[in-house]
């Protein structure tokens, strides 16, 4: 659905140059929430300005829905068949319009009213009254909000702002829809909300998602796919779950830790707390369940078949994307060849062990 | 009520046609001066809000010369730019008295403040909503008309009324200088002739006049701002 081959973008500022984005590369599939985590100044808010050419980028080539745009040196080309034109203002305008956009401080036009800024994008487009009548009333209700039509924005709370925020930007019927920290200014309730309306409407309408946040939860929450990125360029990407059962780079692993229970096993490791101590002779072992393998009957299961004691320190479950990620620190003590066969026996059954230390 | 007005005021009685014919003519200067003053100044203030640096539709020329011309005519004092201003006049107008004459001093004299106090108003409405409306797929013209004027309606009526306010008062120094208007009239039939009353009435007139746009604006700014200021009260 999206497609960014070599992307970069430097500010030119006089404290010096800023890369935002360098030589970036994503594939965004069709009807798949995407998320984009990273701390502040990472180039999220620029990524997804690139996307829908807010900004312009300095290189690069991006593939959306169908229209593949090419820029050389800030110069926007549009290809078409073999040939390279270049992009009128126009033409830019009416592909902004097929792809919807939220933000993180709503900007709702605060002199009209919910109804007529729900209408925004719709007028002007020889649209006639009555349709854009009852396209506003069907989009109020697929938010949620047709009671609130003629009230104005400083009368809503955040969540029924950024819903209204939500109806605007899917007038058009965009495919794709790029939200950009759109939860971040709502409590956890509001933030819920939102996030269940997303999903509901990646469901109902297959939207493409794009959505941009700070917090792990958020990404874990609704995401299929993530990409963590660090001063300008993607350093992680993949499968959320997979991201949180083994994190590779040093920010991703403290992303996971942030949103994740699991994370505090890591954290328990890297502090050396007193709770992990292991008797003369046994093992002190990070267990990782996935999938399809459960914990419990497992370790019974082993402690029988192969006569160790496995004592479990520390134990969390959570689901991701619906699937069941476990963790463990359990101690294993018994002979040393028959804790060596349980731990093999472990790995064979598709747990990844580790063993932190050894009595 | 005639014996009344002869009694505290004789000389505005005497001379009564002739004040009406003032207040006629500071009410010409001001209607016109001020409607061509309104759209150049909301023209000059729109295109320098969107040609400036990071604006919409940057064009650093354009920005440069409406910039420098702002400028140059804020920093001229009224009457001296009364008196710079009359071989112009003349030559475009044919002549530099009377209301007619009046009219382009005036204009020269609160297009600039008027323009800064636009640029101002505009400069209160968040990039954020012209990003939505950017991301909506509006272009300069749906930027300018449906979110920049839009949205900054209440403020532009606040800086209209203060430009108004102070239009009722250049006209009244543009009639010092053979403007007619209530400035010449109170200086040539109330101050050189030391008839008081006539001095008095003008300043009640203006006063009157400056209270009523003043309580115009800040209604028509209440009612046009759609926003409460105060946490309402849930019923
Ligand atoms: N218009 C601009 N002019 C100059 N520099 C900019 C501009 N926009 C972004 N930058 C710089 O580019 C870098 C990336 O900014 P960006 O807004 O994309 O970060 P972000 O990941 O969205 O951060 P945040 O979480 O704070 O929104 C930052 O260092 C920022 O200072
Ligand atoms: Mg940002």
């Amino acid at each position: 659905m999206i497609t960014i081959n070599h992307l970069c973008k430097t500010f030119r500022l006089r404290s010096g140059d800023v890369c935002a984005a360098r030589d970036m590369n994503l594939d965004i599939h069709e009807g798949e929430i995407y998320g984009v985590i990273g701390y502040s100044g990472a180039g999220k808010s620029t990524l997804v300005r690139c996307i829908n050419l807010l900004e312009t980028p300095d290189d690069g080539e991006m593939t959306i829905d169908g229209t593949t745009v090419v820029i050389r040196s800030g110069r926007v080309f549009l290809r078409e068949g073999g040939a390279e034109k270049p992009a009128s203002e126009k033409q830019l305008n009416a592909l902004r319009r097929g792809i919807g956009m939220i933000f993180q401080q709503f900007n709702l036009l605060d002199r009209s009213t919910v109804a007529d800024n729900v209408a925004y994008p719709l007028r002007y487009t020889g649209m006639s009254r009555a349709d854009i009548d009852a396209r506003v009333r069907e989009l109020l209700a697929l938010v949620d909000l047709t009671d609130k039509a003629d009230v104005y924005p400083s009368q809503l709370s955040g969540g029924q702002k950024q819903r209204v925020a939500i109806a605007r930007a899917l007038a058009n019927r965009p495919r794709i829809l790029l939200s950009d920290e759109a939860t971040s200014a709502l409590d956890p309730d509001a933030t819920e909300s939102i996030l269940a309306l997303l999903r509901d409407l990646n469901r109902k309408l297959g939207l493409t998602i794009v959505l941009i946040t700070h917090e792990m939860s958020v990404i874990k929450a609704i995401c299929q796919r993530v990409a963590v990125m660090e001063d300008g360029a993607v350093v992680e990407e993949g499968e959320v779950y997979d991201l949180f059962a083994h994190p590779v780079q040093p920010i991703t692993k403290r992303f996971v830790q942030s949103a994740s229970p699991l994370g505090k096993i890591d954290k328990m490791i890297v502090e050396g707390s007193p709770l992990l101590r292991v008797g003369p002779g046994g093992y002190l072992v990070k267990l990782l369940f996935h999938r399809d393998c459960v914990g419990d009957s497992l370790i019974s299961d082993v402690s029988r078949r192969f006569g160790v004691n496995l004592n479990i320190v520390l134990a969390n479950v959570e689901e991701i994307q619906g699937v069941a990620l476990g963790g463990m620190i359990a101690a294993v003590e018994g002979a040393p060849e028959a804790v060596q066969a349980a731990l093999d026996y472990l790995r064979d059954k598709h747990v990844s062990v580790e063993v932190i230390a050894r009595g | 009520m005639v014996e009344f007005i002869k009694a505290i005021m004789p000389n505005v009685y005497a001379y009564r046609s002739r004040f009406f014919q003032s207040c006629e003519a500071t009410l010409q200067m001001f209607v016109i001066a001020g409607l061509i003053s309104f759209a150049l100044g909301l023209l000059f203030g729109v295109v320098l809000t969107v040609t400036r640096e990071g604006g919409i539709r940057p064009n650093r020329l354009i920005y440069r010369v409406l910039d420098v011309f702002v400028n140059v005519f804020r920093s001229i004092p009224f009457v001296i730019l009364l008196i710079f201003l009359i071989p112009f006049t003349r030559t475009v107008l044919g002549t530099a008295i009377g209301v007619k004459g009046a009219i382009i001093p005036l204009v020269f004299g609160v297009v600039p403040f008027f323009t800064r106090q636009v640029e101002a108003a505009l400069a209160g409405v968040s990039p954020g909503k012209l990003e939505a409306a950017r991301s909506m797929g509006s272009g300069t013209m749906g930027l300018i008309f449906r979110v920049y004027l839009h949205e900054a309606v209440p403020d532009l009526i606040r800086v209209t009324t203060i430009t108004a306010i102070s239009l009722i008062g250049l006209t009244t120094m543009a009639g010092a200088v053979g403007a007619g208007g209530l400035g010449s009239f109170a200086i040539n039939y109330g101050q050189n002739q030391q008839h008081q009353d006539i001095v008095n009435v003008c300043v009640v007139v203006l006063l009157i006049f400056v209270c009523f746009l003043q309580a115009l604006g800040s209604f028509l700014a209440r009612k046009t701002t759609n926003r409460k200021l105060f946490a309402r009260t849930e019923k």
